[in-house]
């Protein structure tokens, strides 16, 4: 009895914590009161526009630099103060791939797993599984310029999981992968989470959170816009049916049918976003007018991250 | 005003004292693994420089010249070459190397991600020049030895001395690799430092031969206090002073390695 209490308490206690974050460069604010907390055993997708402050964030959070207000609780450590203490439980796997290209695939692991302060027999014990899951049983020995773009994505995946950690923090795990290679990597969180281990990671794919995100948070501007379950957030700001509709003529309908009829109605270059929580209505209009085309879908989190950060580009 | 004081307090927190501490070990022996890997091309190439300007000038210049200071000149411009050498190996590995690991591989980057700390990654990358600069010195020593020079004793006392100069270089390198934008940025350190280091610390020519004030001017150069130490002892003799030739090494080497420590702090920890 008691120790279930204990183990209620402790899955209760968020793995990470982050109150009223605040981070500046040179007087201008990239994080700007930032607040959320990621649960044991969920998988949390921080979403954000390029330059929304998604990797400032996890740098806070790794303690790699000190934020200049708010506070921050990793696997029950303070930080920065505790950063390496908390670092202990923690795998992360960065944006840009950094395989030591010097050592082979199992030399890789072996190295990093020391960084750890593990015993040379828990990594050799740990190995076969780890090679097993970057896909690279029996390749040991391969030297890293032989490997894939996909293949090295797996194997620092793989080398995040060297210290056995509860929380994996992935900074866009599968930008500049082929579709291939990204479901294979989707597998492999999946297949962690399965396990219980935590995720946090940030992507700007929408296809991505969709797929693997538990929870997600919404940020732009250094700031929190939304935070919860995919399909709440969408129920919650999104009309539930999409068409778009296309063509030479889609500009004119939209201004002169399409409007009045969409719940709401947005254009994007030659295009027209029309969100309706009926859309038989827009169908029957549209039906058999010449000179548009349209498809007829599901909203999805793409749309909700468009309604909430806006469609105008970002450097 | 209060962005102002802002930036201060975190440009302070770049400048606190470095941090020592026994993690940085692992990194070390990172260094060393690869090292393994290639070390008969590394050595030679460390030590076919020197050995080919010591061969050609000593035995050269030497045939004209005859004994300098006491010592015939191979063996005087070889001592120095341990020297040279060991500065030339250090700064190589503080630059070009460190550089590589930090910037191009991002090596640096995956460590600080474990739990160790930059401080312990720099500590690494320093005693590892020092390491590199140590196996010159053997090197370069036993070549000397193979030729008839330095078989005393006193010659090992020679290696710890290698090793502070490493200790200078590679603190000097990293200097250099925290504020470089790119390679090319290292001939400076090339040009300004290290070729005036070798011309004016007396590798090649007792610094004695030299106008009074630029000599006077040379006691400044942490390559000639690590010349004063080896060369007497090259010839089994005690060198003179030598709490403060050591000190003034030690001095460069802690001095530079805390201004390195921090401009690197600055420049990753952003």
């Amino acid at each position: 009895m008691h120790a279930v209490a204990i183990d209620e308490r402790a899955s209760a206690t968020p793995i990470l914590s982050v109150e009223g974050l605040v981070k500046r460069y040179g007087g201008q604010d990239v994080v700007r009161g930032l607040s959320f907390d990621i649960r044991r055993g969920e998988c949390f997708a921080l979403l954000g526009p390029n330059g929304a402050g998604k990797t400032t964030t996890l740098r806070c959070c790794l303690g790699l630099i000190d934020p200049d207000g708010g506070a921050i609780t990793l696997c029950g450590e303070p930080v920065p103060k505790a950063a390496r203490e908390a670092r202990i439980r923690v795998g992360v796997v960065p944006q840009m791939d950094n395989l030591d290209p010097d050592f082979t695939v199992a030399e890789n692991l072996r190295v990093y797993g020391r960084y750890f302060g593990i015993a040379r027999s828990v990594i050799e014990a740990r190995m076969p599984r780890l090679l097993e899951f970057a896909g690279l049983s029996g390749k040991g020995k391969q030297p890293i310029r032989t490997l894939s773009g996909g293949m090295k994505r797996r194997l620092t995946l793989a080398r995040a999981l060297v210290n056995d950690p509860d929380l994996l923090i992935l900074d866009e795990p599968t930008t500049g992968l082929d579709p291939q290679a990204r479901h294979l990597i989707w597998d492999g969180l999946r297949q962690l989470v399965a396990q219980g281990k935590t995720i946090l990671l940030t992507t700007h794919f929408m296809d991505e959170a969709e797929r693997l995100a538990t929870r997600l948070a919404v940020i732009d501007h250094g700031t929190l816009i939304a935070c919860d379950a995919p399909h709440t957030l969408l129920a919650e700001h999104v009309e539930p049916e999409v068409i778009e509709v296309y063509g030479d003529e889609a500009k004119a309908w939209a201004g002169r049918h399409g409007r009045h009829i969409a719940t709401r109605l947005e254009l994007a270059g030659e295009t027209a976003f029309c969100y309706a929580r009926d859309p038989k209505p827009l169908l029957d209009d549209l039906a058999g007018r010449p000179g548009v085309r349209y498809l007829h879908r599901p909203a999805n989190l793409e749309d909700l991250f468009i309604k909430l950060t806006g469609r105008e580009l970002r450097d | 005003m209060h962005s102002t004081a802002l930036a201060a307090t975190s440009g302070a927190r770049h400048w606190r004292p470095p941090s020592f501490s026994t993690r940085f070990y692992p990194v070390w022996q990172r260094n060393l693994l690869v090292w393994r890997k290639l070390a008969v091309a590394s050595v030679l190439g460390n030590i076919a420089d020197p050995l080919l300007y010591m061969l050609a000038l000593g035995y050269g210049i030497g045939a004209l010249i005859g004994e300098v200071g006491g010592m015939p000149y191979v063996a005087f411009i070889g001592t120095g070459m341990v020297c040279q050498s060991a500065m030339f190996t250090a700064s190589f590995e503080g630059m070009y190397s460190a550089f590589s690991r930090m910037h191009v591989q991002r090596t640096w980057d995956a460590i600080i991600n474990a739990p160790i700390a930059l401080d312990d990654v720099m500590l690494a990358e320093w005693t590892w020049c020092a390491t590199k600069a140590l196996m010159s010195t053997i090197a370069i020593l036993l070549v000397l030895m193979a030729l008839g020079y330095g078989r005393t004793p006193f010659a090992l006392a020679i290696l710890p001395i290698g090793f502070l100069v490493g200790l200078v270089f590679g603190a000097f390198g990293l200097v250099m690799n925290a504020l470089a934008p790119g390679y090319d940025f290292f001939t400076y350190f090339f040009t300004l430092v290290l070729t005036p280091m070798l011309l004016l610390s007396g590798v090649y020519f007792p610094v004695e031969q030299l106008p009074t004030w630029l000599a006077a001017a040379a006691q400044i150069l942490p390559l000639k206090h690590a010349i004063d130490l080896a060369r007497p002892l090259m010839l089994g003799r005690i060198p003179d002073a030598i709490l403060l030739h050591v000190a003034v090494l030690a001095a460069y080497a802690f001095a530079a390695y805390y201004v390195a420590l921090a401009l690197t702090r600055r420049r990753l920890l952003k």
